[in-house]
């Protein structure tokens, strides 16, 4: 009985330690100096910028992600074809690649002075150091989420109902609006839960590719970084609340979807 | 899960005018991966060789990159190592024991996915760092980088041994409590066996994670050369400063880690699975 509590008050206590006050006392550095500083801090024209680009950037990576995210965990699912089991591995890449990598690779491939980015430059489009390439970086980051997610779901629903549907006449694509889509809806509110979670949280591929120019391509983390570099520190921890909050709130979200029999 | 197998058979063929379907859906998946993720990598690895092996060598050679490196491993071993024995703890007291607020805590374990990184490594800097009300300032140590990377790995472990754990027979254990084993010997010889494929899961995808981490060591670390430069910071400086060939060439090595830990974890899965029947 007694090793029990011991044991449990290891676990609390490291728990307690390197999770709970911490996070803890970034709620009290940024109401330090009361709630209107904070409120200030957090609602100067970057501050506010940079929130605004952190939700588009992630409203357009969720949404080209949930699309590609359904049709991969079909085509991963359902076919069978070479090369599918690498396709299978290459999709966990962007989860064990430094974010810094990702960042590099896009500096690379579309720079001004590589052929892609001087060819893309020709038609005005620009990728490097502004929006699209913090959208690139987000959408690599945060790809694997939604397939993941929806894999599982796919392979235990099965193909019975989708053949009914088809030798009942069905299209395929009326099959997948009725049958399919309505079976993995969990799977993929799950899955576009910890997308944004990834998309809005994201720094480092980010901060490579964006350039950090305030107030034009800075995101949320990167304003946050940027502030704590300025000796800002009501600036960092009321826009680090910010981005807590917006974690917090994911967590719960999360426990609302997450399949039952994993708990 | 065993009936997945049967279901998980092509349909497509059955079905009318899937195959053309079949063709466009695994066309546009190829095409969108290469696009976002194999093109920029291959870049990446392009950049690195541009002017031969010798190159790419003699960029690893600076012996910056070469501590920056070391360090890295070093303290991702370190990371690993503390992992195992907090994570199978912790997971241990969220299955077996029960208290009042349990399940605060288990969703609690999967906050420092949902925290942006940079913020991670700020609140471990706002009490742990300078003016820490702790009177404890570990900022710009190596102290400082493992700390960050324990906070940022900690739900791999524990959700690798949780389910493990959870669907674990307790008949084993109580033949080995009756047979006179000690608490210890019980889950030395008995829990440990069954969890290690979990364990070891968990401690890959730790592993990985750390070797790779920035945003949350950026603040924390100093960022010093031959002391707290992980090696994600150092190619990070190595772009700020335009040495674009020196910052592919460690990118590389970063690279073909992560993708020696995927295949591992691959066998590693396999193995467990066979170790369940």
């Amino acid at each position: 009985m007694i090793s029990r509590l011991g044991l449990r008050f290891v676990a609390l206590g490291y728990l307690a330690l390197l999770l709970v006050f911490p996070v803890a006392m970034v709620f009290a550095r940024a109401f330090q100096d009361g709630v209107v500083a904070a409120w200030q801090a957090v609602t100067t024209p970057e501050a506010l910028h940079a929130l605004w680009l952190t939700i588009l950037v992630a409203a357009i990576a969720v949404t080209a992600n949930t699309v590609f995210g359904i049709i991969c965990a079909i085509v991963l699912v359902r076919h069978r074809f070479r090369g599918r089991n690498l396709l299978d591995a290459v999709l966990d890449l962007p989860l064990a690649i430094s974010p810094v990598v990702v960042g590099l690779s896009l500096l690379i491939l579309y720079s001004l002075t590589s052929p892609v980015g001087a060819w893309l430059a020709q038609y005005g489009v620009r990728i490097v150091f502004s929006t699209p390439g913090i959208v690139l970086a987000t959408i690599f980051v945060s790809l694997p989420f939604v397939v993941r997610e929806v894999m599982p779901v796919l392979r235990e629903i099965g193909t019975e109902q989708e053949q009914a549907a088809s030798t009942l006449g069905a299209s395929p694509f009326q099959i997948f609006r009725m049958i399919t889509l309505p079976a993995i809806r969990q799977g993929v509110a799950y899955g576009v839960v910890l997308t944004t979670a990834r998309a809005i949280g994201e720094f480092g591929a980010v901060s490579v590719v964006s350039g950090k120019i305030s107030g034009v391509t800075e995101t949320m983390t990167v304003f946050v970084a940027d502030r704590f570099q300025n000796f800002d520190l009501v600036g960092c921890y009321a826009a680090s609340v910010v981005l807590a909050v917006i974690a917090i709130g994911t967590l719960l979200l999360t426990n609302l979807f997450e399949p039952r029999e994993d708990r | 899960m065993s009936a997945s197998a049967n279901t998980g058979a092509a349909p497509a063929g059955k079905a009318g005018a899937a195959p053309v379907n079949g063709a466009l859906t695994r066309g546009v998946t190829v095409i969108y991966l290469s696009l976002i993720v194999l093109i920029p990598l291959a870049a990446v690895v392009w950049t690195s060789f541009g002017e031969g092996i010798g190159g790419f060598l003699r960029s690893l050679s600076n012996p910056q990159a070469i501590a920056a490196l070391r360090l890295t491993f070093e303290v991702s071993l370190v990371v690993v190592f503390i992992n195992i024995v907090t994570g199978t703890l912790i997971a241990w007291v969220l299955v077996r024991d029960s208290f009042r607020g349990k399940g605060l805590v288990n969703s609690l374990i999967d906050l420092p996915f949902a925290l942006p990184t940079v913020v991670a490594g700020l609140t471990l800097l706002s009490l742990y760092g300078p003016k820490s009300p702790l009177g404890l300032n570990i900022a710009y140590t190596k102290a400082a980088v493992v700390m960050a990377l324990l906070f940022v790995t900690l739900p791999f472990v524990v959700r690798a041994v949780q389910p493990v754990l959870a669907e674990m027979d307790l008949e084993m254990e109580e033949a080995a409590h009756s047979l006179g084993a000690s608490p210890f010997t019980t889950f030395l010889r008995i829990i440990f066996p069954n969890l290690l494929p979990a364990v070891l899961s968990g401690a890959a995808l730790s592993f990985a994670r750390s070797v790779g981490e920035f945003g949350s060591i950026v603040l924390i670390s100093g960022n010093l050369p031959y002391k707290t430069e992980v090696a994600s910071v150092f190619i990070y400086n190595q772009i700020q400063t335009d040495n674009i060939a020196g910052a592919a060439a460690v990118s590389v090595l970063l690279l073909a880690l992560s993708l020696l830990i995927l295949i591992g974890l691959n066998a590693l899965n396999r193995w467990g699975r066979r170790h369940d029947q």
